[in-house]
């Protein structure tokens, strides 16, 4: 039995055993498939890597040849290796890729991915990683001395458009979001997870060290551990959200430094952050998580994988031209490939283009290839930095991309979608819908929902309604943690199942509180924010996946790996609310206290001195005969006058 | 700037004008959806349908079914939180043909800006306010008035602000603000500074309530004018109904205002582009806001668009009306207290509770028939009567009203006999100390109104017992019972607007400014009938009450 199969059996029964509440089989069985795939891909991901690895000094582009040879073992590819000079227990190696795809709302994709793997165990007993060539050092000892197993986090600037821009290779919530699981011999997972946050905070230049108890959360089955590992109980889990938060150049900057080569060489040399920033959307994001070292996961490695992913504007930028180019989206031009990297390569989306009628491309790509991302196939062409020919006479890389049609505005039906919104007036009550689209038209799919409210919005449970076609939708699992004033936030998570071609509507009422006049934050009259809701699906697949895959995979196709054929694992993020509490008028009390300070100082102040002093009528002083008389007789004896 | 700078949106704008120019028909729902889809926005649709309790036949309407048409421009760096909303009005007809023209220009631009930090919906609203309740209850998701509606699919979050824009031809002298909407709530007095400090930067005349302030303001003349202005607001505030399209919004606590283009007969015309930059500047504004707008006043009086009278102001002079009130109850309180010379302690209760009782319950009676009968009895009235049903609704509800006044003090003699001194003190006592709760209540919540009631019902209030000269006193009352007060308020109200009108004229709209009262309370909620009808006219029946007291 592999490791990898004795890692799905083990979820399987841990999450068995945490789903006892849950009413039907249909919760567990629909959990227990969700993460099944996701191990089970894991091998495939170990499987490429390792095949990958071994054909990196080949110029790769007959796909069609490679598919014949089988994978090799192991051994051989860690002896033909030649980049790591290290010392063969720690072997890292580094990869770099772009991938952009045009949007059909005009808009440009872009998504970048860097993955830094490293065959160690921080974990091993007695052993001390001290030694780091490619992975960042600031991390690694994160990794070690909080004992963590799987680190997420991600900021983010404007939000995912899904109805125009279709599905992202990787989801993120607007605003700074942090999952982590600990390891499983962490005695205090809440002072870990507090100072980790802290230590975030400082590595990033962000306001990680705003999460508290207030907004964490342990759910029990949104989010499962992407990376190979036992520990599948809720407990060893914190995610915590801050949708406020501001996403800049100084996130952008301790991101770059994590790379390799910085932003010196390679594909960061387009990560100019004026450009970046000056986008529609624009998502950083480190993930962190344990892989199998090979394929027969005899010992686990490190993978850190760093996305950038961005859309440009092509509406303000380009001034109604429809072309697009490195130069005009970056303002630079790819020179060279990382040096250190093992694979550098740029792969954009021809797939709506087939016969080159929609746009073109220029230089042409010197390959083609496919993979099967988000349910759906699609055709890539491949630049290869590593390759000399790519960069041609001058030396750069300037890809350019002409549309010959004018675009398309029309709204796209992505399977799955989500939106929400505060319904009702007033500042007393109101009502949080959230809607779940599934526009798939003849299949029904499950959907994990996970709702973190603040708790000064006071949820009445019982105003719990699921209801899809205007009937009841009973979910077939439902936890919920109600809130604690000033401790911890209101969790909810429930298992719904969305019938085909419809709508399932879950509202819940709430009573705003009245907050201490401490809490207020420094501008009441903006609102308060509530983060992202979460939907979790596998949803069914567009096209049938093709059994005899290409061995070759990009990376970007592999990160929600799904060995499944009929279905692919989504993340979907609704927007968040901005709501507004009651707001005493501060400049009041202010004035108040002036008032008061001022009656007091000067009213009860006068008044305090008149009751307190004494008075005593002063004589006129006595002349001088009078003065010399008593003087006289004071020497005499005789009483004075 | 760059709105006038650039020659090509000049042109499309233009061209987009012209092509309005033409007569419309229903609104274009689909030529809408395509250009504004062409502009970059995300559009949607919302289709909504009332029939209305009887036919507005100002508005010439009765089953309305319509179409609002929204595009939605995202902000490129907010997650949907936050978002301001300029709306125009799609009416058939030439009264307002060149707002829709002119917020399409301004989407296009402002698709083409970086800066948007609030999502901006354009919003294109057919059936002038019973479109936009039916937006905004759809997206707020609320249904306070039965109207049937789509749901939104598209929205943008809470909404911070809202202006809405009214152009009757593409070339203006003046913009007139316009600040008052449903039961007399104001926007932030910020957000009227706002606009005349852009009107000021631009160099357009700006005006409130019509009328241009004077620039000799501290000369007789510019007193009287700044008084009238004054006026014709508390006169509009006072009547509850949503001036303009903004009006709807205040409900939900956005800021909203109105701005209408004049053109007048002055020599200096401002064409649309100015308008534009004025949209522009104040969109840009309110598109920098942190936090809502709430720094300023919300209860304050313009006599003009620089100057204000706020809220602490103005409450001491209802105070003073109040306080007359209440000191006439003192003064009863201690009548009722010290026995009245001649007569024999023999009798430990004063009047029976019934003789009280009777009226205060049979004023109500007559008060939820006013508020009822009107609506429900329109069909019988028409079978019977040669009259539409507008008519039977208006004539009906000015019928129960004077039948009021006959009704309660025949009741009464019959129910308790003869009144007794004492009686009609206890019972006066009572409806001062109603009406002063009644009046506080109203002039906390709407001032004008408020005070309007309390002009006229606190002298009769105050001096009103079964001893003065009975017919006299009558005619005196009835000149200043609530009906009354709307009939002189419509003749002031022309007045100050300079177009004088007969009496007939007048009449006439007597009866459709009930109707229009009637259909402002069913179908935006306006609580100026219910609250006349039901609590005010009673109140002042039990002053009738008195004055027929033997």
């Amino acid at each position: 039995m592999t490791a990898g199969r004795c890692t799905a059996a083990l979820l399987a029964a841990v999450l068995v055993c945490g789903l006892t509440c849950a009413s039907t089989a249909a919760a567990e069985e629909a959990i227990t498939e969700e993460y099944e795939s996701i191990s089970n891909a894991n091998e495939h991901v170990q499987a490429q890597d390792d095949y990958a690895r071994s054909q990196k000094r080949r110029e790769i582009t007959e796909h069609d040849d490679d598919q014949n040879e089988p994978p090799p073992s192991s051994s051989s590819s860690s002896s033909s290796s030649s980049s790591s000079s290290s010392s063969p227990p720690s072997k890292d190696y580094f990869k770099e890729e772009l991938v952009i795809r045009p949007l059909s709302s005009g808009d440009i994709y872009a998504s970048f991915q860097f993955q830094t793997r490293w065959d160690t165990d921080f974990f091993a007993p007695g052993k001390k990683v001290s030694h780091y060539r490619l992975f960042p050092k600031s991390l690694g000892q994160l990794m070690s001395k909080f004992s963590v197993r799987e680190m997420h986090v991600s900021f983010t600037q404007g939000y995912w458009r899904t109805m125009q821009w279709g599905q992202p290779f990787l989801p993120a919530p607007p605003g700074a979001e942090l999952w982590v699981w600990f390891q499983d011999s962490v005695a205090d997972v809440d002072g870990a997870w507090k100072e980790l946050t802290n230590v975030l905070s400082g590595i990033f230049c962000a306001s990680l060290n705003f999460i508290d108890s207030t907004n964490t959360v342990e759910p029990t089955a949104s989010f499962k551990p992407l990376g190979v590992g036992n520990v599948t109980h809720q407990r060893f889990l914190r995610y915590a959200v801050l949708p406020r938060e501001i996403v800049c150049t100084e996130n952008l900057t301790p991101w770059k430094k994590l790379l390799p080569c910085g932003s010196k060489a390679g594909l960061a040399v387009l990560m100019k952050s004026e450009k970046l920033f000056h986008s529609s959307f624009l998502s950083l994001a480190v993930h962190i998580r344990p892989v199998c070292q090979d394929w027969g996961c005899k010992g686990t490695a490190w993978e850190l994988r760093q996305t950038v992913n961005v859309v440009f504007d092509l509406h303000t930028t380009g001034q109604g031209k429809r072309e697009w180019s490195f130069f005009k989206m970056f303002s630079r031009t790819l020179t060279e490939a990382c040096p250190l990297a093992t694979s550098s390569k740029v792969y954009i989306d021809v797939t709506d283009n087939p016969q080159g009628e929609l746009f073109e491309l220029n230089p042409a790509a010197p390959s083609l290839t496919q993979a099967v991302v988000l349910g759906d196939r699609r055709t890539y062409a491949v630049y290869d930095l590593m390759a000399s020919g790519t960069f041609g006479l001058l030396r750069s890389l300037n890809v350019l991309l002409r549309w010959k049609t004018p675009g398309s505005v029309d709204m796209l039906r992505p399977l799955l979608h989500g939106e929400r919104y505060v319904a009702g007036y007033g500042l007393q009550t109101g009502e949080i819908h959230t809607l779940i689209y599934n526009n798939h038209p003849y299949r029904a799919f499950p959907v994990l929902l996970l709702d973190i409210v603040p708790w000064y919005l006071r949820l009445y449970i019982h105003t719990l309604t699921v209801t899809s076609k205007s009937r009841e939708n009973k979910p077939s699992y439902i936890h919920y943690q109600p809130s604690k004033d000033r401790l911890r936030p209101h969790l909810l998570e429930m298992l719904i199942q969305l019938p085909p071609n419809s709508v399932t509507e879950v509202t819940v009422q709430f009573e705003r509180a009245l907050l201490k006049w401490t809490e207020y934050t420094p501008d009441p009259n903006h609102g308060f924010y509530v983060g992202s809701s979460v939907i979790s699906a596998l949803v069914p697949s567009v096209v049938a996946m093709d059994t005899s895959y290409t061995l070759e995979h990009p990376l970007f196709s592999t990160f929600f790996p799904c060995k499944e054929e009929s279905s692919y694992f989504v993340r979907v993020y609704t927007e968040p609310l901005l709501v507004n509490l009651p707001t005493p008028d501060f400049s009041m009390p202010y004035n108040v206290i002036c008032l008061t300070c001022t009656v007091v100082a000067v009213g009860y102040g006068s008044l305090y001195n008149l009751l307190t002093r004494t008075f005593q009528v002063e004589e006129p002083s006595p002349g001088v005969v009078k003065r010399l008389a008593n003087m006289i007789r004071y020497l005499r004896g005789v009483p004075l006058l | 700037m760059g709105l006038l700078s650039d020659p090509n949106r000049r042109r499309a704008l233009t061209n987009l004008l012209t092509r309005l120019n033409t007569p419309l028909w229903g609104m274009p729902v689909d030529w809408l959806v395509k250009a504004m889809q062409a502009r970059g926005l995300e559009v949607f649709t919302q289709s909504f349908s009332r029939t209305l309790p009887f036919p507005d036949e100002n508005k010439e309407r009765y089953m309305v079914h319509g179409t609002n048409v929204y595009g939605i421009l995202r902000a490129p760096r907010a997650p949907r939180t936050e978002a301001l909303v300029l709306s125009a009005p799609c009416t058939p007809g030439s009264s307002n043909n060149q707002a829709v023209g002119l917020l399409l220009g301004l989407a296009q631009y402002f698709r083409g800006q970086m800066y948007w930090a609030k999502d901006i919906i354009f919003l294109v609203n057919e059936h002038d306010l019973i479109g936009m309740q039916a937006w905004l209850e759809g997206y707020h998701h609320t249904n306070t008035t039965g109207m049937s509606w789509t749901p939104l699919e598209g929205r943008g979050g809470s909404i911070q602000a809202a202006l809405s824009l009214e152009l009757s031809s593409d070339i203006i002298t003046s913009l007139d603000l316009v600040l008052e909407g449903l039961n007399g709530q104001l926007p932030n007095l910020d957000l009227a500074n706002l606009f005349y400090a852009f009107c000021q930067k631009i160099g357009v005349l700006c005006t409130i309530q019509g009328k241009l302030q004077r620039n000799d303001w501290d000369s007789a003349a510019g007193y009287s004018q700044a008084v009238q202005t004054m006026l014709l607001m508390v006169l509009k505030q006072a009547s509850g109904r949503p001036w303009g399209d903004h009006g709807l919004f205040l409900r939900y606590h956005i800021e909203a205002a109105s701005i209408r283009g004049i053109n007048s007969f002055r020599q200096y015309k401002t064409d649309l582009t100015t308008v534009g930059k004025l949209l522009e500047g104040m969109f840009r504004k309110l598109n920098n806001l942190l936090e809502r707008l709430h720094q300023s006043y919300f209860f304050y009086l313009l006599p003009s668009l620089s100057r204000f009278v706020s809220i602490g102001y103005y409450m001491p002079a209802f105070g003073l009306l109040a306080a007359i009130l209440l000191l006439r109850a003192l003064d009863l309180w201690v009548q009722l207290g010290s026995p009245a010379p001649g007569t024999e302690d023999g009798l430990p209760f004063g009047p029976g509770v019934l003789s009280v009782l009777t009226p205060l319950i049979i004023s109500h009676l007559t008060g939820v028939a006013l508020y009822t009968l009107p609506i429900m009895a329109q069909q019988t009235a028409v079978e019977h009567f040669p009259v539409s049903e507008t008519e039977a609704v208006v004539l009906t509800a000015i019928a129960i009203y004077t039948a009021g006044l006959a009704l309660p003090h025949n009741t009464h003699r019959v129910l308790s006999g003869e009144g007794t001194e004492e009686g009609w003190r206890v019972l006066k006592l009572i409806a001062i100390f109603y009406m002063a709760v009644l009046l506080g209540c109203t002039a906390l919540i709407n001032f004008s109104l408020g005070f309007i009631l309390a002009l006229t019902l606190v002298p009769v209030a105050a001096f009103i017992t079964p001893h003065v000269p009975r017919v006299l006193s009558a005619l005196v009352m009835v000149l200043l019972s609530p009906g009354s007060t709307l009939l002189f308020s419509i003749f002031v109200y022309q007045e100050l607007q300079e177009a004088p009108i007969t009496l007939l004229e007048g009449w006439n709209l007597f009866l459709s400014v009930i109707s229009q009262g009637i259909l402002d309370h069913n179908l935006y909620g306006s609580l100026v009938y219910p609250l006349i009808s039901l609590l005010v006219y009673p109140c002042w029946l039990l002053l009738w009450n008195i004055l027929f007291w033997k």
